[in-house]
């Protein structure tokens, strides 16, 4: 079952992510491998399982509604590749 | 022999004496990198200086006082995925060429208190994906036993420090095998704890639910000691255990008689390299002279656990590796047109190939249409997996694997088959899947003299019963001693 | 073709906690740019979030007043998307098992009760900010993201933007009163999403519905509802089909306009959130929150009525918040005059706030202060119209009545032997008035009245001054 190029652009699309033709072939053919040994799966009968969402039993982990110091505003923008007037700036965004 | 030869617990020794101060053995082991570094580039980022001056204070500290722990004083490298505040993390990846953190991660909050000395970030595969370290953005790490032999990953230069004596411990990071595939093509000690034992917090996230960081250490016992310093709840990873602390030394050498190892035949179906099978066989029957009683143990669903484990990680790593866009910090692309070129542009030219294909893969497997199918089905067979491993120890307290198929392959090797990469992967995987511990030593070397490493693992939170099933087997051998070839020169 | 309006309604609001919903940073509105950060709500390398426990008992308090059942057992999901606001590229929510689900509030519409659906509420984090001032780009603020959020979802009940606002007023009037929330439309941390289809009268089938955001007052909200309706009709009599899309409404202009800009579908990728742990809720805990409720709107208004015996009206006003109430308890508390109080709290007072650019919760007197005001004015101390210049007085400068009455000299002359003096002098002084009275013009009475109050500088009591002119007048008549 491999992948089609649609269903790789379509995910490209989704992941932000762009490739040459070359590259959207190779992946249809890569992940196609990866899927269609992952197959195996579907031979589980699954239906009365429930799904592992966390390894450990833990629950109810929380933190009291108390206010710690911040990031100043230099120490927020210091890794930012674009930054204007204490914000970070991006490309005009249509809304 | 040489100081950076030496382990933690022989360093402490000569310290309590005052046979050797810190800055000696600071500087033996920067004498060390200068030597063997450019061969086997196992380091990103050296802060030798740094270390040096480091030494320097602990001295003056340990003239007035003890020391107030065995890992103060000590020289260690940090995988670079592993956040450190004024010092670039990178992750080997191009998107965080120029990351300087604002923060600390735990583990190294904690090393700091206990007075470890950092010595530098290791190379890596790209956020930790990998199992060569030939994914690095940056360079190519090479196996001190075989310059063109791969070290392993994703944690290979963690691996080939402590393995060619550039560092006394490293850590790594562990999501399918990270730590102890490296472990053993280097022929080191490597450690996974069980998931939640040791904060993430400040580890670059692969996948949350199965990434855990660990340690890289030239014996069994120097393993114990570093595992006392980073396990420990953390109020800033809701998924951290919070329970009594433990000391892993306690017992180390107590011995194996009684305990039960157990065996499993889907761990040594075909694939199996001759000498790893050999080695493993040489290991049970120690075992038994040991006085260890050997089980047959059976897994149903072992082998679906690399299946699970590529749909599971590959679906959290799509979602974890989203925020890398150039807009708060890291790689932006120079040339975009518009948001959502820049987005497009930026990930496609900061990520490398083997990263891109994980997020195409896993964005696959969370998407609408596929969800069911895939990571919901994984998610359902991950619990099958668990149950498996419950049931297993219900009949033996540690069960025994060879680590890898197979001994470190040839640099670019299997580079173009991803498929083939993801393979060597199978021993370890279902351990991260199921979050129990398992640690990694050698056990042997192959017929070209590459270590063979083997597996021991155990239930959740069994980290004491492992390290003493590993220590009596080190023990009884002489593994630990056989060093590379780049590391017997002195 | 008959048709019927259809409207559901998705409400966001920022609960008011100290903190951000998975790191300490403050949710203070209107910081400076970038200020409220951390690593945390930045979304850099390696952060993990931890979940405020405040956060988990607003939302329940919130489902537990509208009504709704309180899971016990709920988690968070990761809702993945690119857009600059938010950090991490995806927003942690809960997707299938939401923290309440099943309420429902009745509303009053005319007399007739209805009830409107609840379908479910869940806890998630808010996003940035996107400011656009800048010359050739988008700015981005994060101090926004991670503020907590509840996310209130309703049935498709209402049938009219008047129903839509009564319900909308009603659930701001409900939440306001539960603390979870300061409510303010206008600092966004209510907003209301307006779900809007339209079908046959008469159909069970649900139309195309078109969703519409940027209503910032309840104004906008009707507003927005009678034009998509209009427009939604005008285009199924075309024959034209309904696209499913989000609508932005510009309350300027009056219309909405359609958000689609590109044409991709949203695939979230929703899964559970491997960074946090589940919510187990008990019985236990879900009745000490229910206990802990203030007593509601409605059955507040209801007591009013009963127990202060005020109008209906009156009680509607006074509970409209919950800083209005707790005033008019406090005052009624030591003060048992309640149509009094509520005629000051619902007349003098809002124009005081108004021209100061004051709302309830930053008046600048206190309960006890009207209080004391409104006993002078009932003991005749002073006038009601001096009252009212008092208490324009206690709005700015805070002093107390009293203080304010003596430095004035305001005390109404109600000594009647006083006021006797004064008045025979004055009607002695006028003996035409007194000839005008005797043929038959009252005209002169108010002459007379304006007289006293001049020679009393407006202190006299009006109705004590009257009686003695008249009876004054009567003696020189006589």
């Amino acid at each position: 079952m491999s992948l089609t190029r649609e269903d790789v652009t379509y995910v490209a699309n989704l992941a932000r992510l762009e490739f040459t033709d070359a590259e959207v072939t190779a992946l249809a053919d890569q992940l196609g491998a990866v899927l269609d040994y992952a197959q195996t799966l579907s031979e589980l009968d699954t239906s009365e399982v429930k799904a592992t969402e966390h390894v450990l039993q833990l629950k109810n982990v929380f933190r009291e509604d108390v206010v710690k110091p911040c990031l100043t505003n230099e120490q927020a923008l210091a890794n930012a590749p674009d930054s204007e007037a204490g914000c970070f700036k991006v490309p005009r965004v249509m809304e | 022999m040489e100081l950076s030869q030496k382990t933690i617990h022989e360093i402490n020794d000569l310290l309590k004496k005052k046979e050797v101060t810190v800055t000696e053995v600071t500087q033996s082991v920067i004498n060390r990198i200068d030597g063997v570094e450019g061969s086997t580039d196992a380091y990103l980022r050296l802060q030798s200086e740094e270390a040096l001056h480091a030494a320097k204070v602990v001295d003056e500290k340990l003239k007035a006082r003890k020391k107030k722990s065995p890992l103060e004083g000590i020289p260690y490298g940090l995988k670079d995925n592993l956040c450190t505040q004024g010092i670039l993390t990178t992750c080997a990846s191009k998107m965080l060429y120029n990351f300087n953190p604002p923060y600390n991660a735990h583990v190294y909050n904690l090393l700091i208190e206990e007075g470890g000395i950092l010595l530098g970030k290791t190379n890596m595969d790209e956020f930790a994906m990998g199992s060569s370290t030939e994914n690095s953005a940056y360079k190519v790490t090479r196996n001190p036993w075989d310059l063109n032999k791969v070290p392993g990953g994703s944690s290979g230069g963690s691996a080939v420090a402590v393995a060619s004596n550039t560092a006394f411990f490293t850590l790594g990071s562990d999501t399918g095998g990270s730590i102890r595939q490296p472990a053993s093509f280097c022929g080191v000690v490597g450690m996974k704890p069980t998931y939640g034992l040791v904060s993430r917090y400040g580890l670059v996230a692969f996948a949350s639910s199965l990434d855990q960081i660990g340690p890289f250490t030239k014996d069994v016992e120097d393993c114990a000691l570093v595992l006392n310093a980073i396990v420990g709840h953390d109020e800033k990873d809701s998924t951290s255990l919070n329970i009594e602390k433990k000391d892993y030394t306690k017992n180390l050498k107590q011995g194996v008689k009684g305990l039960r190892i157990g065996v499993a035949q889907a761990f040594f179906g075909e694939g199996l390299q001759t000498e790893v099978r050999k080695s493993l066989e040489d290991a049970i029957a120690i075992y038994k002279a040991l006085g260890a009683e050997i089980v047959d143990v059976s897994f149903q669903y072992l082998d679906y656990a690399l299946s699970a484990y590529y749909l599971i990680s590959s679906a959290e790593a799509s979602s974890n590796l989203a925020r890398y866009d150039g807009i708060r910090y890291g790689f932006r692309a120079e040339e975009y047109d518009g948001l959502v070129d820049l987005y497009r542009k930026t990930r496609s030219q900061g990520f490398g190939d083997e990263v891109k294909r994980r997020i195409m893969l896993g964005t696959h497997a969370l998407s609408s249409g596929y969800y069911d199918a895939y990571y919901k089905k994984a998610m359902q067979v991950r619990t099958l997996i668990k149950e498996d491993f419950d049931q297993v120890f219900k009949g033996c307290d540690v069960l025994l694997t060879p680590t890898s198929p197979t001994t470190a392959f040839g640099i670019g090797e299997k580079t173009n088959n991803p498929l083939e990469m993801y393979l060597t992967d199978i021993y370890t995987v279902p351990v991260n899947i199921a979050g129990i511990p398992g640690i990694s030593i050698p056990c042997g070397l192959d017929q070209v003299g590459m270590p063979i490493g083997m597996q021991l693992l155990g239930p959740v939170l069994s980290e004491k019963t492992i390290l003493k099933a590993a220590w009596a087997f080190e023990n009884e051998t002489n593994y630990k001693n056989i060093k590379a070839p780049l590391g017997r020169e002195v | 073709m008959e048709y019927e309006i259809v409207i559901g309604m998705e409400i966001h609001v920022e609960l008011g906690t100290k903190t951000k919903i998975f790191c300490s940073c403050p949710t203070e509105f209107g910081a400076e740019e970038n200020t409220h950060t951390c690593p945390v709500c930045l979304g850099m390398p390696g952060v993990l979030p931890v979940l405020n426990e405040k956060v988990v008992e607003y939302a329940t308090r919130t489902g537990l007043a509208l009504n709704c059942e309180i899971a016990h057992y709920s988690k968070m999901d990761r809702k993945n998307y690119f857009y600059p606001d938010l950090p991490k590229a995806y927003q942690t929510s809960q997707f299938d098992l939401p923290i309440c689900t099943g309420g429902v509030v009745e509303i009053d519409m005319d007399g007739v009760t209805k009830e409107i659906g609840i379908t479910r509420i869940h806890i998630e984090e808010d996003a940035g900010k996107l400011l656009h001032e800048s010359s050739e780009g988008t700015l981005v603020d994060v101090n926004r993201c991670g503020v907590p959020l509840v996310e209130i979802v309703t049935e498709p009940d209402m049938r009219s933007a008047e129903e839509a606002k009564t319900f909308a007023e009603k659930v701001r009037n409900i939440l306001e009163y539960t603390g979870v929330s300061d409510c303010k439309m206008q600092e966004g941390s209510m907003r209301f999403d307006v779900n809007l289809s339209m079908r046959e009268k008469g159909s069970t089938v649900l139309g195309t519905r078109t969703e519409m955001k940027n209503l910032n007052s309840f104004r906008a909200l009707v507003r927005a509802v009678h034009y998509e309706s209009k427009r939604q009709i005008l285009e199924l009599k075309k024959g034209h089909r309904i696209i499913q899309e989000t609508r932005k409404w510009d309350d300027t202009k009056g219309t909405s306009s359609s958000l689609r800009s590109k044409e991709e579908a949203h695939d979230y990728r929703y899964f559970p959130e491997p960074d946090l742990v589940p919510i187990i809720i008990e019985k236990d805990y879900i009745a000490k929150i229910k206990a802990d409720l203030p007593e509601l709107p409605e059955a507040k208004k209801r007591r009013y009525i009963k127990e202060y015996k005020l109008p209906e009206y009156d009680a509607g006003v006074l509970t409209a918040t919950g800083i209005l109430a707790t005033f008019f308890e406090d005052a009624v508390a030591v003060y048992n005059e309640p149509k009094q109080i509520s005629n000051w709290l619902m007349v003098e007072i809002p124009p005081l706030l108004k021209e100061k650019e004051l709302a309830m919760e930053n008046i600048s007197i206190t309960p006890i202060q009207l209080v004391e005001l409104l006993k002078l004015v009932k003991n005749n101390t002073i006038s009601g119209t001096s009252g009212k210049e008092v208490l324009k007085v206690m709005f700015n400068t805070g002093k107390n009545p009293g203080d304010i009455v003596k430095e004035q000299g305001l005390a109404q002359m109600s000594d009647t032997v006083e006021l006797e003096a004064i008045i025979e002098k004055i009607v002695a002084a006028n003996p035409k008035s007194v000839e005008d009275i005797g043929s038959g013009s009252d005209k002169a009475y108010g002459f007379l009245t304006g007289q006293v109050m001049k020679a009393t500088k407006g202190q006299a009591n009006p109705q004590v001054a009257n009686e003695i002119i008249r009876a004054v007048v009567a003696k020189h008549l006589g």
